[in-house]
């Protein structure tokens, strides 16, 4: 909460801001797991990022010679190494991998961001003007919530067909009900404090008053939600992919990766089901250890609740 | 209580309308839904006889009437691969589902509870440490790669069980031979438990989390204190006096936590051939039979919702200020 306000305060803002960083490196020194999972994830952007550069084969290039070598092997005459191994076509499950990466991380942030703008807007706006809007938003927010999203999901992406745009509005649209929940309480609750008041009695505009007065103050509680949606989300996408409903089959995804793996389960194949599996796992969970210390970090009222 | 009963009666109704109307427009999104029904060499006078038999000529709203009077009469349109009733077809599978969901809910509630608890009242030490690590990895592990590793590693490596197949119980016992169910579980059990730990463990993470804080929420009420200083012994103390009020909350996300794991059956039906809806909505997707996959989707919310109404009635039981404030 100090952060929002202190940030905003123009004269003394650099020194504040400085400070702020610095209490935030502290706490998580001291935390230790939330410093792994910082480290995990910052080395997981940089692998997505420059993957086209680090990935040592095109991740879609089929290989018949050098199909399913396991890891730690090489192929035609040792002239081609595969560090993670190799899937049913020849493709090196490292560059997969590393590609596998952009997708779980672009579907996971943008849809967290589309989500999150959509039900802050609408929450704001029902909690500020109350009313018909109020409670017609609230109406379908309970529809929302009354059944497990992840089967409107999945009929949605077979209707929607395949693609990264679907993908990220289907997973969006999912979450906007526990942002504009959040949002339109604690709207209600800042409608009435003195200092919107004043603002209104000086006869500042209403979106001026939502967007420089209100929104600042209820950011926090909202950027909890989102960090630990990111980790929901992540495991969301793995689970449409592995159905087959996420981003077409053709580019390379940690879920689709699973799925692909099952044919060769019997056989033993283990190396392409362990690795996609551990990618997931890692990244969902640091998110969500990174989730956890956030909540602590801003609100230390809330940390008993974990 | 009958105002707050007929207050959730009428939620409930609301939402099925919410989920139909969806599912509706979700089917007529894709373009027209004729051409599913049609082969790719029909004629246009074919496509178009079949658009007007199944009555996709007329206005939206009109189809939507249609289809929310054929869900009434129990009628959600005919699978395309099946070529019989959707309806049908999803309910043949049910029993399988339900057993598997209801397995996993237990065991979830089995290991959650006593691990919440321990962690609670060793609150600070290496077993809450452990406890909630153990919690946070749960949360963090795709329930179809745990499925996976399970075959690869207890199923495939050590042989102790086996990774597909199932003996119903349910089925019988829904069909009137109560006894032959009962029967059959001592053998039904071994299938069971992979896929039911699969589907179980995320809500088995969640909920020690939760038991874990309601639990030491309660320990710090007076009354705890007042119990303790009559002498109680410990077992009592936290057995019975926090216990109750602790529970409160793991009653509350019980309905919610059916709907997770309702909704993971999907995926790990899937990976280990359980013959149930799950594995039933892969297929459709597949083949893209999108009025199974509608059908099997209003029935799980149709379950879900009943569940949801059995629990909040059982809690407004439990908490009777519930039933006042509404």
């Amino acid at each position: 909460m100090t952060t929002m306000t202190s940030s905003s305060s123009t004269a003394s803002a650099l020194p504040v801001r400085r400070s702020a960083a610095r209490r935030m490196w502290r706490s998580l020194y001291r935390a230790k797991w939330p410093l792994l999972a910082l480290a995990i994830l910052t080395v997981l952007i940089l692998a997505a990022a420059f993957g086209p550069l680090l990935a040592p084969h095109d991740p879609n290039r089929q290989d018949i010679i050098a199909r399913l070598k396991p890891p730690f092997s090489s192929a035609h005459r040792g002239h081609v190494y595969f560090v993670l191994g190799t899937d049913g076509l020849g493709r090196d499950v490292l560059a997969r991998l590393l590609y596998g990466a952009r997708i779980s991380l672009i579907v996971g942030l943008v849809s967290v961001f589309v989500g999150g703008v959509i039900g802050t807007m609408l929450g704001t706006l029902a909690g500020y003007f109350g009313g018909w809007i109020d409670d017609t938003l609230m109406r379908i927010a309970d529809i929302q919530l009354a059944f497990p999203f992840i089967l409107l999901a999945i009929i949605f992406m077979l209707v929607l067909g395949p693609g990264m745009m679907n993908l990220i509005l289907v997973l969006g649209i999912g979450q906007w009900v526990t942002y504009a929940r959040i949002a339109r309480g604690q709207t209600m609750l800042q409608r009435e404090k003195e200092y919107i008041e004043a603002a209104r009695a000086l006869g500042q505009k209403t979106p001026g008053i939502l967007f420089s007065g209100i929104l600042p103050n209820i950011l926090s509680p909202l950027v909890i939600i989102g960090s630990f949606n990111i980790a929901s989300v992540i495991l969301s996408e793995a689970a449409l992919s592995f159905l087959g409903l996420g981003v077409p089959t053709t580019t390379p995804t940690w879920g689709g990766m699973l799925a692909e793996s099952r044919d060769q389960l019997l056989a033993g194949r283990w190396w392409l089901a362990v690795f996609p599996g551990v990618a997931i796992m890692l990244t969902v969970l640091s998110f969500n250890l990174l989730g956890d210390w956030f909540r602590d970090f801003l609100d230390p009222r809330l940390a008993n609740e974990n | 209580m009958i105002r707050f009963m007929i207050r959730r009666l009428l939620q409930s109704v609301l939402v099925i309308f919410g989920v139909t109307l969806v599912t509706f427009l979700a089917m007529h999104m894709g373009g027209d839904p004729t051409y599913l029904y049609v082969n790719e060499h029909a004629s246009d006078a074919e496509i178009a006889a079949t658009r007007a038999a199944l009555g996709f000529d007329q206005p939206l709203p009109v189809q939507y009437l249609h289809f929310a009077e054929g869900i009434l009469h129990g009628d959600m349109g005919t699978s395309l691969t099946y070529r019989t009733p959707a309806v049908d077809v999803v309910l043949r599978h049910f029993p399988a589902t339900l057993e598997l969901t209801l397995f996993a809910l237990v065991v979830a509630l089995v290991l959650a509870i006593p691990l919440g608890v321990m962690a609670a009242m060793r609150r600070g030490t290496p077993v809450d440490g452990g406890i909630m690590l153990f919690a946070m990895v749960g949360q963090s592990i795709p329930s179809f790669w745990l499925g996976i590793m399970l075959i690869l590693a207890v199923g495939l490596g050590l042989r102790w069980l086996p990774i597909s197949g199932r003996v119903p119980v349910l089925d019988p016992i829904f069909a009137g031979d109560i006894a032959g169910g009962i029967a059959n579980i001592p053998h039904a059990i071994p299938y069971l438990i992979m896929p039911g730990m699969t589907i179980a463990f995320f809500t088995l993470a969640r909920t020690t989390r939760l038991v874990r804080s309601s639990m030491l929420e309660v320990l710090s009420q007076d009354y705890v204190r007042t119990a303790r200083s009559k002498g109680l012994s410990e077992l009592r103390v936290v057995g019975y006096h926090a216990m109750r009020n602790a529970m409160l909350p793991v009653v509350t996300m019980l309905g919610l936590e059916m709907g997770f794991l309702l909704s993971g059956v999907v995926v790990v039906e899937t990976i280990f051939s359980w013959p149930g809806v799950g594995r039933l909505v892969f297929n459709a997707i597949n083949h893209r039979d999108i009025p199974l996959v509608q059908a099997a989707v209003i029935l799980f919310s149709v379950t879900f919702l009943v569940l949801n109404l059995a629990v909040d009635l059982l809690y407004a039981q439990l908490d009777p200020r519930i039933r006042l404030h509404s």
